[in-house]
């Protein structure tokens, strides 16, 4: 009898979820917290072994008469993702300690909605079955839904619809591929099967392999927000706390881009490498776009949604440059991008929280009246234009020297990207920090920090500059995903890959 | 001249079903009018645990051919269907029993006779009278049904097709508030449904004209061996399948379906929206797969432009309501198109792909079923100053006044909309899956769209209940069991499919079967 240790992991928090049921009023936050940081403990005794080389797949049968099955599997990507969700939820969780009761929406049902969430999606960067997947990429819609529906701006139910109908558009057109998977594995295989193992094996007709394909990529563009499709998610970090917003756009939205490189990759080598020139058109849309929007944005909070969707822009455009430089820089993109942003959503929120408003402006001369929190923002900024110490820095230079050796005019677009991003920062905080101060900031701004935000961004940073210092402690791991996913769609690289130019 | 045969045990469940309600009968004439309810109840309840009790034991014994003459065929769909239909009956009667939610009376008119607002109207009222003859109308109806989906000739089907839907005209009228809404639905129903009723036995003169008998298997014989031209098929089968989707609800023979259900006693449309579908649907499905199943590139196409009319209609109509049972009675005519794509996915009876068609329309039933049952229980529930409230403004802010009924709401509507982890999910997975496979990727295609507009309909109550302001006047009533158990029931079993489908599938899969 093997211990299902991937199972049990993403149980830690559904069962913490489950604790909450009970009316454990006060209690609610520190249970919330100590559950997060035991899933978190979890997930490093996890990461222990895996990289210790135990075998921690399971399978077990679920639907057999469909080929379903409850399989789960830990990659590196899988990996790295899990250790950002369990990461960043007992961050959110001390951000928001102070959430006020909205009616019935008190500080309980948010503590257990996020370990809800936090166990659905760390069973959807797990699952190594398409169906299962399938399964628990929609299931995530529900928590998140009322996440965003019942905290946060007056809005706010506008926003949760918003959210879920798109998602849930994107998600049944998905569903079809689904289903279409179940038929063509029949046909193919003799017996139905959604094990990921079996159907990366199966050769799709080519005409079949592109429909099926696009299905797929489809709910992911929307999931990752790109350009056109993107609209619902300045809306949602709009209206909903900080802290769900970390966790949509830390946690949840990776999933497209995840998805992007486990399915699309994985399941239809040939139909991505005839997709790659739109997407990586697309991309480019939505890094300039997103960029510009947010240069133009009024509101905070709409401002980092932007800016979120122009990283995302980079993460599809490294996937689909099929590089191991642009794919390990995209995975490596997905973590730096979840802490940065989660600094940025983090610190503007604890901004708003004094002031009241997000617009940008109401704010003028924060620095003079509280220089610690100045600092953070600074800080998070930096990391979100990539400076070079930063650990986004190397993600998006190594997406870009993917771009750059497949097509040069790619990264010089891409590069334009970098380039506004220092101007949406600078300029944002040019006009909330420094200046004089307005009257607004000079009455609401009554402290600093306290030590429970320093904590807050505290490890956030950290993790920051120690990547940015040592990324082969998450290149390392991430590394084989990538080599593995490039031989299966049997490409190679143009050029040496990075650091091994010599050899 | 051969002994008819009788197989007395093997046909008990439905026996147990009709001798239940004759002794109904005779207890409305024998017992004082004070003690009638309690006793209805109990013998409702008994006989139905009873003809289960059979049911498990023939399964157990293994039992199965065709009985009574080869008239009724039990097979392992029957068995599914038969299984269901009691465990909804059950359900659905359950919630006819309920008092304490209405201070002391039933759902049910005083006097259904009278001329609503009369004074001899207002004397029964105030006699307490309460027409207890509900409980056998409905075990009489649900006797039918068993007999409808399991016949296996033209005859029976038709004789049990009038048993299920006369008492069912009756229980439509039987309403204690809004007499004239529940007059006005019961005639609309009646006339209708007769109506539909004749289009089905012309059909049948045509096609026993066409293949010289009335049981399935010669109809099939008729077919393979034709002496006709085809015209008296095809215009058999139409006329059948009109009188058939009828009692389904599908589009274009939809239109008395919001009528009904909104003007019939909220119990009584829990029990028409779940068992008549189920009936109906199995008598469609073994009709078109035993009887016409050589026939299928005929009427596949058309089951398919319907299923998906239906489906379209269905939820576009849906978004429009404002009144929450309406709501419902238009969501369950979409759904009733979402079983109909499966129905176009299989061919043949008894080939793989048809197991895996008919496994998907059962299991579809099944989730529809229990989310079914539950959500009009729960519209019973929610009460204003003149009884329920069904307007969908009086929702708002239930989450806030209860949040475990409201909790329960939200699930059943999350498996409407076949959102992951329900069984509502699975069951159009399934359905999906059986239509594609039968060559119908177009379908799945107008399901999906479909399946989204449905969604922003189940939504919006959502919505409603939870991120909305509080409505005034409006509370959750105090219910006894007999409401709570299904809500329970429905919405435990909505998770519970959706999370561990595997055992239901293997299950409904091994017994799609059909004899001939």
């Amino acid at each position: 009898m093997t211990v299902p240790w991937l199972t049990l992991l993403g149980l830690v928090p559904l069962i913490g979820a489950g604790a909450l049921l009970l009316p454990v009023k006060e209690l609610a936050r520190y249970l919330g917290m100590f559950f997060a940081l035991l899933t978190a403990v979890a997930a490093i005794v996890i990461t222990g072994m895996q990289l210790g080389g135990a075998t921690l797949a399971e399978q077990v049968p679920w639907m057999p008469t469909f080929g379903a099955w409850w399989a789960l599997n830990l990659d590196g990507m899988g990996l790295v993702m899990v250790l950002l969700t369990v990461a960043l939820t007992p961050v959110v969780l001390l951000a928001e300690w102070k959430l006020e009761s909205v009616g019935r929406w008190t500080p309980q049902a948010f503590v257990a909605l996020v370990l809800l969430l936090e166990s659905l999606s760390i069973y959807t960067f797990l699952a190594a079955d398409v169906l299962l997947f399938y399964l628990f990429f929609e299931a995530t819609l529900i928590p998140m839904y009322f996440l965003i529906g019942g905290f946060g701006g007056p809005q706010r139910a506008y926003a949760a619809m918003k959210f879920l109908l798109f998602s849930l558009a994107g998600g049944l057109v998905m569903l079809i591929s689904v289903v279409g998977i179940y038929v063509y594995s029949y046909r193919l295989l003799g017996v139905p099967s959604y094990l990921l193992a079996d159907l990366m094996k199966l050769t799709m007709p080519t005409d079949v392999g592109r429909w099926l394909m696009v299905g797929f990529l489809v709910a992911f563009i929307v999931k990752a927000p790109m350009v056109p499709v993107h609209t619902w998610l300045p809306t949602a970090t709009e209206q909903s706390t900080p802290g769900t917003s970390v966790l949509l756009v830390g946690i949840l939205d990776k999933i497209g881009t995840f998805g992007m490189i486990k399915f699309c990759l994985g399941l239809f080598p040939e139909a991505s490498t005839w997709v790659a020139p739109v997407m990586v058109a697309m991309a480019l849309v939505s890094i300039l776009y997103g960029a510009i929007a947010a240069i133009g944005s009024t509101d905070l909070l709409r401002l980092i949604a932007y800016t979120s969707v122009s990283h995302f822009g980079f993460m599809v455009l490294g996937i689909y440059t099929f590089t191991t430089a642009g794919i390990s820089g995209s995975i490596f993109y997905m973590v730096n991008h979840g802490f940065s942003t989660a600094a940025l959503f983090l610190v503007v929120g604890m901004l708003i929280a004094r002031r009241g408003s997000s617009k940008v402006a109401d704010f003028g001369g924060v620095q003079k009246v509280a220089p610690v929190l100045a600092g953070f923002l600074l800080l998070a900024g930096l990391s979100g234009l990539a400076l070079p110490g930063m650990s986004s820095f190397v993600s998006e230079f190594m997406v870009m020297a993917g771009a750059w050796s497949r097509q040069p005019w790619v990264a010089a677009l891409a590069a334009l990207g970098t380039v506004l991003a220092a101007v949406y920062i600078m300029r944002m905080y040019q006009r909330t920090m420094t200046g004089p101060v307005t009257d607004g900031v000079a009455e609401r701004f009554t402290h600093d920090a306290s030590m429970r935000e320093k904590w807050v961004v505290a490890p956030l940073v950290a993790v920051i500059l120690l990547l940015g210092f040592l990324p082969n402690l998450a290149l390392g791991v991430i590394q084989p995903t990538t080599e593995q996913t490039l031989s299966h769609v049997g490409v190679t690289d143009p050029v040496a890959p990075l650091g091994e130019e010599g050899k | 001249m051969i002994a008819p045969t009788f197989e007395w045990f093997e046909l008990a469940p439905v026996l147990v079903v009709l001798a239940g309600a004759c002794l109904g009968v005779v207890l409305e004439a024998v017992l004082p009018q004070s003690r009638r309810f309690g006793v209805q109840l109990i013998l409702t309840i008994g006989t139905l645990l009873i003809a289960m009790g059979f049911l498990a034991w023939n399964f157990k014994s293994g039992s199965a051919g065709l009985l009574a003459m080869r008239a009724v065929s039990l097979d392992g769909v029957t068995y599914l269907v038969w299984a269901s239909l009691l465990v909804f009956g059950l359900l659905s009667l359950m919630v006819f029993g309920e008092r304490k939610l209405t201070n002391g009376v039933s759902a049910f008119a005083a006097s259904a006779a009278s001329v609503p607002g009369s004074p001899a109207e207002a004397e029964a009222v105030a006699a307490h009278h309460e027409h207890t003859e509900v409980f056998p109308l409905a075990l009489f109806s649900l006797a039918g049904m068993m007999v409808f989906a399991a016949a296996n000739d033209l005859i029976t089907a038709f004789i049990a097709l009038e048993v299920m839907s006369l008492p069912l005209y009756l229980l439509a009228g039987m309403a204690r508030r809004r007499r004239l809404l529940s007059q006005e639905a019961a005639l609309k129903y009646f006339l209708l449904g007769s109506l539909a009723s004749a289009f089905f036995l012309f059909g049948m003169a045509l096609i026993y004209g066409y293949s010289g008998s009335f049981e399935y298997a010669g109809i099939d014989l008729g077919i393979a061996n034709p002496i006709y031209g085809r015209g008296l098929l095809l215009t058999g089968s139409v006329l059948m399948a009109v009188g058939l989707l009828f009692k389904i609800g599908a589009v274009p023979f939809h239109n008395w379906v919001p009528d009904v259900y909104v003007g019939a006693p909220t119990p009584v449309t829990g029990f028409m929206a779940i068992c008549v579908k189920l009936a109906a649907v199995a008598a469609t499905v073994r009709f078109f797969y035993v009887a016409l199943g050589a026939e299928r590139w005929s009427w596949q196409p058309v089951m398919a432009a319907v299923a998906a009319l239906t489906m379209v209609v269905g939820v576009l109509l849906a978004l429009t309501q404002t009144d929450i049972k309406r709501l419902l009675a238009y969501s369950s005519v979409s759904h009733a198109g979402f079983v109909l794509v499966a129905v176009t996915g299989a061919s043949v009876a008894n080939t793989a792909d048809s197991r895996y068609s008919i496994a998907a329309i059962v299991f579809y039933l099944l989730a529809y079923g229990f989310a079914t049952v539950a959500s009009f229980a729960v519209v019973t529930m929610v009460r204003n100053s003149a009884g329920e409230a069904s307007d969908l403004t009086s929702w708002a802010g239930l989450g806030r006044k209860n949040p475990l009924l409201a909790g329960a709401f939200a699930v059943l509507m999350l498996s409407f909309a076949g959102i992951p982890l329900t069984g509502g999910f699975i069951g159009k997975w399934e359905v999906f899956t059986a239509a594609w496979q039968g060559g119908y990727s177009w379908l799945v295609v107008v399901a999906i769209v479909a399946s989204l507009i449905a969604a922003y309909v189940y939504l919006k109550v959502i919505v409603a209940m939870f991120f909305s302001e509080e409505a005034e006047g409006v509370v959750v009533g105090n219910a006894s069991l007999l409401t709570l158990v299904p809500i329970a029931t429905g919405a435990l079993a909505s998770i519970y499919l959706g999370l561990f489908p595997g055992p239901v599938i293997d299950l409904v899969t091994a017994f799609s079967v059909f004899f001939r």
